[in-house]
């Protein structure tokens, strides 16, 4: 009896093993690996059968890989020759990508495609994708921060009109500050182990965020100084919670009143949706952000998703038909309807699923004004690790701001110089 | 002539036994040896993401990530958190697994098997459960920590975002979460001790505390020494709890040694610089458990 059982689980096992994961297969189809994301995996899934019906002989496998281990895993795959032929890749991961020769430069592609073409894209998103003037990714959909606000509390504080000027944003905070006689409200959520507040406003006060060829930091210039000065003091006054983890729930504190402002991306406006209920609905909106002249909307992140095509994939120009299906701009709105992710294709912005949501036009105003972080591999561990790093030791007063960048600008130099030796072996 | 009869067994009998461990021998070599050795000579270089891309840009770097290591705070920090972490957590998790388990020894307690294994369940619970509801647990404002504290009046305690409790906060999940494995290698150990030293000792008319000082305590030596051995080495290699919990923060007050390996190497690709931290740790493990033993030496003599 205990031998029959074993028997029965194996063969268990070998039916489950080798039984043809696919049986619609037909002999001498071509097979697509296509690796997406998260939520966009299991929903661009029900995009597949229609293409497979305009393109028979074309067959699309999609695989979902989680969000938090994507990088490890695409780099892994690479490491092991075993990249698929297309994925979505963040834009950021684009660069990484190209210097590792993983992926191939789309320009042959693009230049006889009756779909994809550049003035389709805005044109900061467009520019992530672009290294060394060639194109490697194609925009899928696109995302940058904007400001999420509490129209209600800033009525209270005085203000009808969310903050254009760096100015108006900090002695609108003061009053919100001063609004709350409870000392345990504020004024805006600047998280220290969210980077990206702090690189945008550099990018606003004209910095270059690294200099000679992107080989050292340039994090003490004056211009990056006085954005980092002006974001810590956010937090010196207590405009700004300083700990992350007395906010579990960003949602939830945002309708507390905890906070009234949040620099933040198109992701938060199904939660804010969820949590902002009741007379609570109308009470929050979005708005461009602020600029530190009078050039407003001040810049902001390029964010988002590309396409790419991977060196190894066997069938190119199969995989561009997909991609091409995935950027029609009907495609599109049928992508933005399934998960709420923002179209890249500018075309799809004036459906009217789009154009009458009264949070997305902020975001449409933000496109515009968009830029790239730098585009070097190293770019991640800059931010993630050092930016963050110095910037929680400067909120927290560990050390002064001045402190803070010059050693920021250490660290990366450090982090840069194997890039420094590979520009000068080029030349 | 009978000898070399013997010889011949002997011989062939042992080629047999090579052959017998060969498959165990070859997964352990393949799998575990070359490994360490790639590992090793990696340290040497700087292998990073460029190098995964076209290997000509792999530099000798002799030293330099062993040096460059010694250069940076960030590696100071880890490593000062991670001893912290072992010193306190190791003899407090001791402690508390032999208290529980000389208490689940004693014949006054009734339903053992239940207490048994529900101070078991935590080891087998998954870890990132365990720390989503500890990391509720801790929250400054609705934790039920916190609500504790209050109604002993101490004002409440920002967890795990305040740098100085992150790390006791840590330490005290750590504590919860692992006491129960060596609980019950201790409870193995206290049954393995002879029922009649106790008798004896009664008879003598010894106390309690005398029994367990000079017979509970003697008998479990070698439990003991194995007990902490694998405790420190497993609390050497920190990773999961502050992985989960505070990511290293906060300012990097609960970034321990292997979660630093883990940044540098699989998320940033120094591979090199990440394998010279790896060879570190082994060193500091290595070190640790050679004074454990002499330790113990010097208690038997």
């Amino acid at each position: 009896m205990k031998h029959f059982k074993h028997i029965a689980a194996v063969i268990l096992f070998l039916c489950i093993f080798l039984s043809p994961s696919c049986s619609k297969e037909n002999e001498g189809d071509k097979i697509i690996k296509f690796w997406a994301m998260g939520t966009e995996a299991e929903y661009v899934a029900k995009l597949v059968p229609e293409f497979e019906k305009q393109n028979p002989g074309i067959k699309i496998k999609v695989q979902q890989i989680p969000w938090t281990a994507a990088q490890e895993k695409l780099i892994t795959a690479f490491a092991s020759d075993n990249t698929p032929d297309a994925c979505q890749l963040g834009n950021t991961w684009v660069p990484q990508f190209a210097y590792l020769n993983g992926i191939v430069s789309l320009d042959k592609f693009i230049s006889s495609s009756p779909i994809i073409k550049k003035e389709n894209y805005f044109n900061g998103i467009w520019d992530t994708n672009v290294i060394d003037s060639l194109v490697y990714g194609i925009p899928w959909y696109v995302d940058t921060r904007i400001l999420f606000y509490r129209s209600d509390i800033f009525k209270r504080a005085g203000y009808d009109n969310p903050p254009k000027t760096w100015a108006e944003l900090y002695d609108l905070s003061k009053k919100i500050k001063s609004l709350f006689q409870n000392k345990d409200k504020y004024a805006i959520y600047l998280p220290t182990n969210e980077w990206a507040p702090f690189v945008i406003f550099g990018l606003q006060a004209g910095a270059n965020i690294l200099k000679d060829n992107s080989s050292r930091g340039n994090f003490s210039s004056e211009e990056f100084k006085t954005a980092f000065e002006f974001l810590i003091r956010f937090h010196k006054e207590k405009l700004a919670p300083l700990g992350i983890s007395q906010v579990t729930n960003v949602y939830q504190a945002f309708a507390d009143e905890y906070f009234s402002m949040y620099i933040s991306g198109p992701w938060n406006i199904n939660e804010f949706k969820k949590w902002m209920i009741n007379d609570l609905a109308d009470k929050w909106k979005t708005s461009p952000l602020p600029s530190k002249g009078n050039n407003y909307p001040g810049v902001s992140l390029a964010g988002g998703a590309s396409l790419v095509i991977f060196k190894n994939s066997k069938h190119k120009n199969e995989t561009w038909k997909f991609i091409e299906y995935l950027s029609k701009s009907s495609t599109q709105i049928k992508f933005f309807n399934l998960v709420n992710n923002l179209p890249a294709v500018k075309e799809a912005w004036g459906d009217s699923s789009i154009s009458k949501d009264v949070y997305m036009k902020a975001f449409y105003q933000q496109f515009e004004n968009v830029a790239a972080t730098p585009k070097i591999p190293e770019w991640e561990q800059i931010a993630f690790s050092k930016i963050q790093q110095y910037a929680e030791l400067a909120a927290r007063g560990v050390i002064s701001s001045d402190e803070a960048l010059k050693n920021l600008d250490k660290d990366v130099d450090i982090i840069l110089e194997k890039r420094r030796w590979l520009i000068g072996k080029e030349k | 002539m009978i000898k070399s009869a013997k010889n011949k067994f002997s011989t062939y009998s042992s080629s047999a036994a090579y052959i017998f461990l060969a498959p165990a021998l070859s997964a352990i070599f393949v799998f575990f040896f070359i490994p360490v050795i790639a590992a090793f000579i990696i340290s040497f270089t700087d292998f990073d993401i460029y190098a995964l891309g076209d290997f000509s840009t792999v530099r000798w770097v002799g030293f330099s990530n062993y040096f460059k290591l010694f250069d940076d705070p960030l590696f100071w920090q880890a490593l000062q958190n991670t001893f912290y972490f072992v010193i306190v957590t190791g003899p407090v998790s001791i402690a508390v697994s032999l208290t529980a388990a000389l208490l689940l020894n004693s014949k006054l307690v009734k339903f053992k098997a239940i207490f048994r294994a529900s101070y078991f369940m935590p080891v087998v619970t998954t870890l990132v459960a365990v720390a989503i509801v500890w990391r509720f647990i801790y929250h400054p404002k609705f934790g039920i920590m916190n609500y504790l504290l209050s109604l002993i009046s101490i004002s409440p305690i920002d967890w795990l975002g305040d740098p100085l409790w992150a790390m006791p906060a840590i330490m005290l999940m750590s504590v919860w979460k692992n006491f129960g494995y060596n609980m019950i290698i201790f409870i193995a150990g206290l049954q393995n001790i002879p029922e009649d030293l106790y008798e004896a000792a009664d008879i003598e008319g010894a106390s309690a505390w005398n029994q367990f000082r000079f017979i509970t305590l003697p008998m479990l030596a070698p439990t003991t020494v194995f007990v902490s051995i694998i405790t420190m080495i497993g609390y050497f290699q920190l990773f999961a709890e502050p992985y989960i919990m505070t990511q290293g923060g906060p300012l990097n007050k609960t970034l321990s040694i292997v979660q630093y390996m883990y940044q540098e190497g699989f998320r940033w690709w120094n591979m090199g610089y990440s394998a010279a931290i790896a060879f570190v740790l082994f060193f500091i493990i290595f070190v640790g458990t050679l004074i454990q033993f002499k330790l113990q030496k010097s208690d038997n003599t």
